[in-house]
C-alpha cells in the first residue's frame, strides 16, 4: 500500500519529467520501427518475389535478433558515439527480422489462383502487388508491425545507458537510491502500459485493415445454411 | 479468330507438353479441350493469353501473332474463367466484375452501370454488387467469375475447368445457363474440362488431346458416332456410346410420318367419326396444303359441340411442335418434361410432317435393348 502510495508521490512531484521521458521512449521505437519498416517491407517484397535471396536475407535477419540488446548498444556506441540515434538504430536493426518475415509470408501466402486470375486479366507485375497482393497481406505486415514495436518498447528502457533518455532513465535511478522500489516502479509501469495498449491499438488497426472482415464472416456461417437453401431455390425458379 | 499453327511447348527436361499442335476455331464458336489429366489441354489454352509461352509454332488472333502483342495489353482483351473462381476477396462484387475495365481505364460511372447490367444476365439482384464474395454461395461466385470474364466485352473467353469446383447440381444449372448466355453472346469460348458430359453438352467441338497431340476434333455427334480410335471410345466410355446411338437420330427417322389429320372445314361429326376409326383421342387440325392449325381433341369437342359445328371453329392453336431436324434426345426430354402424350412434327415451312408419340418412344427403347443384344452377340 505504501509502496503505491509512493508511486503516486512520486508522480505527482515529477509529472512533467515522467510525461518527457514517456513521450521520448515513445519515439525513440516508433521511430526505429518506422525507418525499419521503411527498409523491411519492400525487402520482404523483393525476397518473396526472388525467393532464393530469402533464405539469406532472413538468417542475416535472424542473426541481427540474437545478438543481445546491451551487446548490440555498446558496439554501435563505439561507432555512433552516445544518444538517441544509436538507440533508434538498433532498434531499427531489431525490428527488420518480425517486418522482413512477416511482409515475405503475407506475400507468399497469397492464394496463387487469385495472383493468376489477376495475372490473366492483364494486370501488370506492379499493379498485381499493389492492388491484390498489398492489400490481402496487409494484416499479416501489420502484425509484423506490431511485434516490432513491442518489442522495441522494451529494448528502449536500456537505451540510458547510452544517454538516450526514456523510461529507462526512470528506471535506473531507482536501482541507484536505497530503497528505490517505488522508483523503479514509477518507471516500470509506464513502460509496460505503453507496450500493452501500443499492442492493443496494433490489433485493432490489424483487424481494420484484414481483407476480409471477420464480424462478417461470423454472421455468415450462422445464415449460411438459409443463403445457400435461397440460391437454390432461385437455380429451380428459372 | 484463333489459330493454332504447328504450336509445341517443351518443359525443362525435354518433356513435350503440347507437340506440334494446329488447330482452327472459328468465331462464335465453343470449343472443348477434353483429355486425361498431363495431356496438354490446360497447357494449350494458357499459351492463347501467353500465361505460358509456346517453344515453337506460332498462335494468332485475328491474324495478329499473339507473340508481337504486349501480354499485358493482350490479356486484358480475352476473358479467363479458372476452377478456382480466383475473386479477389478483399473487393466488392462490383469492383470484382469491373476490374477489367478499371484496368482500362474507363470511368467509375460506366463501371458501375456495366456491373449492374451484366448481374442482370445471370439474375442476381443489384444488391449483390456490394457484397463481398466470401458472402455468396459457390454457384454464385462461379458466376461472378463468369461475369468478370464478360465485362470488357472481350471477344474472346478461356475457361479452365470453370465448373469443376462445385456440386453437380449447381454445375448443373451453370452449364445450362452458360450455354445459353454464350448462344446469346456469340463470343468465342475455348473450354477446358476433363468431363465428358460437360463437353458433350456445351462444345460445338471437341478437341480430344492425348500426350499434347490432338487425338479427335470434331463435333459432339461425331464423335459420339465416329470415335477415331480406341483411345477415344474408351475416353468417352461405353455407357455413353450406346446411350448415345438414340440421341443422335434425328426426329424425322423415328416419327410415325402419317398421323390422323383434319382440315378445319369438316364438320366435327366427321371428326368424331375419324376419331372412332382410327381409335384415337384427337386429330391434328392442317389446312389444304398441309400447315399445321392445331389440334382438337374428344374434351374440346365435348365441351363445344353445341355452340360450334365445324372444326375450324374449335381448333386449340396452343400446341407445342417440333422441327425435323431436332434431335431425338431433346424432343425425349420435352416429352417427358412438359407431360405431353405426342408431339407434332414440322418442317420448316410448319408443314406437318409426322408425329411423334409416346408409342415411338417405346420403340426407341427396344431398339436400344436390341442394339445392345446385337452387341453382346457380336462381343
Amino acid at each position: 500500500m505504501e509502496t503505491i502510495n509512493d508511486i503516486l508521490y512520486y508522480y505527482s512531484q515529477n509529472a512533467a519529467y515522467v510525461w518527457v521521458q514517456f513521450y521520448r521512449h515513445f519515439l525513440m521505437s516508433a521511430y526505429g520501427v518506422l525507418f525499419a519498416a521503411i527498409v523491411a517491407i519492400p525487402a520482404g517484397i523483393l525476397i518473396a518475389r526472388y525467393t532464393k535471396l530469402s533464405t539469406w536475407v532472413i538468417s542475416l535477419a535472424n542473426i541481427i535478433q540474437t545478438i543481445p540488446a546491451l551487446a548490440m548498444l555498446a558496439v554501435l556506441m563505439l561507432v555512433m558515439g552516445l544518444g538517441t540515434n544509436t538507440v533508434v538504430f538498433s532498434l531499427f536493426l531489431y525490428s527488420l527480422l518480425p517486418i522482413i518475415k512477416n511482409t515475405y509470408t503475407g506475400i507468399r501466402n497469397v492464394d496463387h489462383a487469385i495472383l493468376e486470375s489477376g495475372k490473366a486479366m492483364g494486370m501488370t507485375k506492379f499493379q498485381v502487388l499493389l492492388m491484390v497482393e498489398l492489400p490481402l497481406a496487409m494484416s499479416v505486415i501489420m502484425a509484423g508491425l506490431r511485434t516490432a514495436l513491442v518489442i522495441s518498447i522494451g529494448i528502449a528502457t536500456i537505451g540510458t545507458f547510452i544517454g538516450a533518455g526514456g523510461l529507462g532513465d526512470i528506471i535506473l535511478r531507482g536501482t541507484n537510491v536505497t530503497d528505490g522500489t517505488p522508483i523503479i516502479l514509477a518507471g516500470a509501469i509506464p513502460t509496460a502500459l505503453m507496450a500493452v495498449l501500443t499492442d492493443l491499438i496494433m490489433a485493432w488497426l490489424e483487424r481494420k485493415l484484414a481483407p476480409i472482415k471477420k464480424e462478417k464472416r461470423r454472421k455468415r456461417t450462422r445464415l449460411g445454411m438459409r443463403h445457400g437453401d435461397g440460391s437454390y431455390a432461385s437455380f429451380f425458379g428459372k | 479468330m484463333l489459330k493454332f499453327e504447328h504450336v509445341s511447348k517443351m518443359y525443362k527436361g525435354g518433356k513435350r507438353a503440347v507437340d506440334d499442335l494446329t488447330l482452327e476455331i472459328e468465331k462464335g464458336e465453343f470449343i472443348c479441350f477434353i483429355g486425361p489429366s498431363g495431356c496438354g489441354k490446360t497447357t494449350t489454352m494458357k499459351m492463347i493469353n501467353r500465361l505460358i509461352e509456346p517453344t515453337e509454332g506460332s498462335i494468332y488472333i485475328n491474324d495478329v501473332n499473339i507473340m508481337d502483342r504486349d501480354p499485358v495489353q493482350l490479356r486484358r482483351e480475352i476473358g479467363y474463367v479458372i476452377q478456382q473462381i480466383g475473386l479477389f476477396p478483399h473487393m466488392t462484387i462490383q469492383e470484382n466484375i469491373s476490374l477489367v475495365l478499371k484496368l482500362l481505364k474507363v470511368p467509375e460511372e460506366k463501371r458501375r452501370v456495366r456491373a449492374k447490367e451484366l448481374l442482370t444476365l445471370v439474375d442476381l439482384t443489384p444488391d449483390y454488387l456490394e457484397k463481398y464474395p466470401h458472402e455468396l454461395s459457390g454457384g454464385q461466385q462461379q458466376r461472378i467469375g463468369v461475369l468478370r470474364a464478360l465485362a470488357a466485352d472481350q471477344p474472346l473467353i478461356l475457361m479452365d475447368e470453370p465448373f469443376g469446383a462445385l456440386d453437380p447440381i449447381t454445375r448443373d444449372s451453370l452449364q445450362e445457363e452458360f450455354k445459353k448466355l454464350q448462344k446469346k453472346l456469340e463470343k468465342t469460348i475455348v473450354f477446358v474440362t476433363h468431363d465428358m458430359d460437360e463437353a458433350l453438352k456445351l462444345a460445338d467441338r471437341i478437341v480430344i488431346m492425348r500426350d499434347g497431340k490432338i487425338v479427335q476434333c470434331d463435333t459432339p455427334d461425331e464423335i459420339l458416332r465416329n470415335p477415331a480410335n480406341e483411345f477415344v471410345e474408351e475416353f468417352i466410355g461405353k455407357d455413353r456410346l450406346v446411350q448415345a446411338r438414340p440421341n443422335i437420330q434425328t426426329v424425322e427417322q423415328i416419327m410415325n410420318p402419317s398421323p390422323i389429320t383434319i382440315t378445319g372445314d369438316r364438320t366435327l361429326s366427321e371428326a368424331i367419326q375419324l376419331m372412332k376409326q382410327h381409335r384415337v383421342d384427337s386429330l391434328l387440325v392442317v389446312d389444304d396444303r398441309k400447315v399445321l392449325q392445331g389440334f382438337i381433341d374428344v374434351e374440346i369437342i365435348d365441351q363445344k359441340r353445341k355452340k360450334a359445328s365445324l372444326v375450324r371453329d374449335i381448333v386449340e392453336a396452343e400446341l407445342f411442335t417440333v422441327e425435323k431436324q431436332t434431335l431425338v434426345r431433346d424432343t425425349v426430354r420435352k416429352i417427358l418434361k412438359i407431360g405431353m402424350k405426342y408431339v407434332p412434327v414440322v418442317d420448316d415451312k410448319h408443314r406437318l410432317a409426322g408425329i411423334v408419340t409416346r408409342a415411338s418412344l417405346v420403340d426407341i427403347v427396344y431398339d436400344s435393348i436390341w442394339g445392345v443384344d446385337d452387341m453382346t452377340k457380336i462381343g
